[in-house]
């Protein structure tokens, strides 16, 4: 099961957005949970008239069964104190329908990381005792960065070191208790701040592409590089993100 | 985020509530506030509990399981919305009064008086004499994100669905559409419609494009 967490930049979702639309992903279901703002519109995807008029709500549910892939998007905010009730009835649900495991896109504020992590790569991984144990290693292969844990009390030198994921929204509830179920999760994040976040969603769904292949990605021979912004298929509804033209009186 | 002057705050998320919000140790301040609106929203609830009740003229105390028999359903939402069933549709003649939402949240209050003014926050439910299937609620009250979804389940849950037809009316302001143009040049107002699969008939204007949405209440 691959998700977003509703973090800064809502970078998880927009990734989500284009695993969903470049796999051209079937939507197979959709929660119906009173945790999210409700809201709804025409299908965010289409490509065609045809294929624009389908509704398309809050939590919904897509799968490729091709690559065994479940994808779950959310698209609004939580509502005020029901983020918990919403982690329990998930990971229920993950266990309950079998999932062998979780992936969790999120973010987290770069205005907080420390001196060492402004070096560096921004994006880091998690991953619960029980995925560490099949992954760990493909993980070390990629040379991937382990989210740093912080002092429980910054400034004091000898405290506990915890997580702790600000602007990651359920992040950390979710890797917590997916480790206390016993529950394999991975958290992929980047560090991030709010504006223009879609440069930031092709980093990290590019990032989950290391691991997961879930497309290929092309090597241009003639000038040695890797262009991968341009094999994600952007939504439709990616347009207008920054509003609505300029009045031409305006000039 | 670093402001100007040099101080960092929490920039607001484009999301509207980051979940920070959440996950944050509350304040002493904060915890009194949720502390009394909680007592004030527990006061206002009616007998039955509930941040929401829903009272129907129409159920006896005898059969409080008895469900409405409706095949059409029009709700309207919205000042803007409840104004044009006033202007057009609702008459004292046509049309009685079969319900009323009684609610409480920090932006409005209803009664469960049915006389009410133009101006008052309310949610009225009335029926067609000529057609008792057909109901229609006004509601011009806010509903509160987190009592929408009570809300649905209190209103459909006392209707019999088979064979429902449900046209929902709302407002939204011209500034908040999104399209290629600038909104200036638009010609407002106008009508956009969304509609399930399972609708058949013929809608009245175009279906509402993408990225545009729906939230709160209509959307719910």
């Amino acid at each position: 099961l691959l998700q977003p967490a509703v973090s800064v930049g809502n970078v998880g979702q927009l990734a989500i957005d284009l695993v969903i639309s470049t796999l051209d992903m079937t939507k197979v279901g959709y929660f119906y949970t009173d945790c999210l703002v409700p809201m709804v519109g025409n299908n965010p995807y289409a490509t065609a008239e045809e294929n624009s008029t389908e509704l398309s709500i809050n939590a919904e549910v897509y799968s490729l069964p091709s690559k065994k892939l479940v994808v779950l998007q959310i698209r609004s905010p939580f509502i005020k104190n029901k983020y918990r009730p919403f982690c329990e009835t998930l990971l229920s649900w993950v266990k309950s329908s079998k999932c062998a495991r979780v992936v969790l896109l999120s973010s987290s504020h770069a205005y907080q990381r420390d001196d060492e992590q402004l070096l560096g790569t921004p994006l880091r991984y998690l991953l619960t005792p029980d995925l560490e144990k099949a992954v760990g290693g493909r993980v070390q292969e990629l040379n991937w960065k382990e989210m740093e844990k912080v002092a429980a009390y910054p400034g004091i030198s000898d405290t506990d070191k915890v997580l702790h994921i600000p602007g990651g929204g359920i992040t950390k509830l979710l890797f917590t208790e997916s480790c206390s179920k016993g529950i394999q999760m991975a958290v992929l994040l980047k560090f991030c701040s709010e504006g223009d976040n879609i440069p930031d969603a092709f980093v990290l769904v590019n990032y989950l592409n290391e691991w997961l292949q879930l497309i290929k990605s092309e090597v241009s021979t003639s000038n040695n590089s890797t262009d991968p912004s341009s094999q994600w298929k952007i939504p439709s509804s990616w347009r207008l993100l920054f509003g609505n033209g300029l009045p031409p009186a305006l000039f | 985020m670093a402001t100007f002057f040099g101080e960092v705050v929490v920039a607001p998320s484009r999301a509207g509530l980051d979940e920070e919000e959440e996950a944050r140790e509350e304040t002493p301040e904060d915890l009194e506030i949720r502390r009394e609106i909680e007592k004030k929203r527990y006061r206002h609830r009616c007998s039955r509990g509930g941040q929401i009740d829903v009272l129907w003229t129409w159920k006896s105390g005898g059969c409080a399981e008895e469900l409405l028999v409706c095949s059409r359903f029009i709700v309207a939402i919205g000042r803007n919305a409840a104004a044009f069933l006033s202007s057009f549709i609702l008459d004292s003649v046509c049309w009685e009064v079969v319900g009323v939402v009684k609610l409480w949240n920090e932006w409005c209050r209803t009664s469960s008086t049915t006389n009410v003014l133009p101006t008052d926050s309310f949610c009225l439910f009335y029926r067609l004499i000529s057609d008792p299937t057909v109901l229609l609620c006004q509601c011009s009250c806010y509903v509160a994100e987190d009592q929408q979804f009570q809300w649905l389940e209190k209103v459909f849950g006392s209707m019999q669905k088979k064979g429902l037809q449900v046209t929902i009316l709302s407002t939204c302001p011209v500034a908040d559409y999104k399209t290629q143009e600038s909104t200036l040049t638009l010609a407002s107002p106008f009508l956009k419609a969304l509609k399930t699969k399972e609708f058949q008939d013929q809608v009245c204007c175009p279906l509402l494009e993408q990225p545009n949405i729906v939230r709160d209440l209509p959307a719910a």
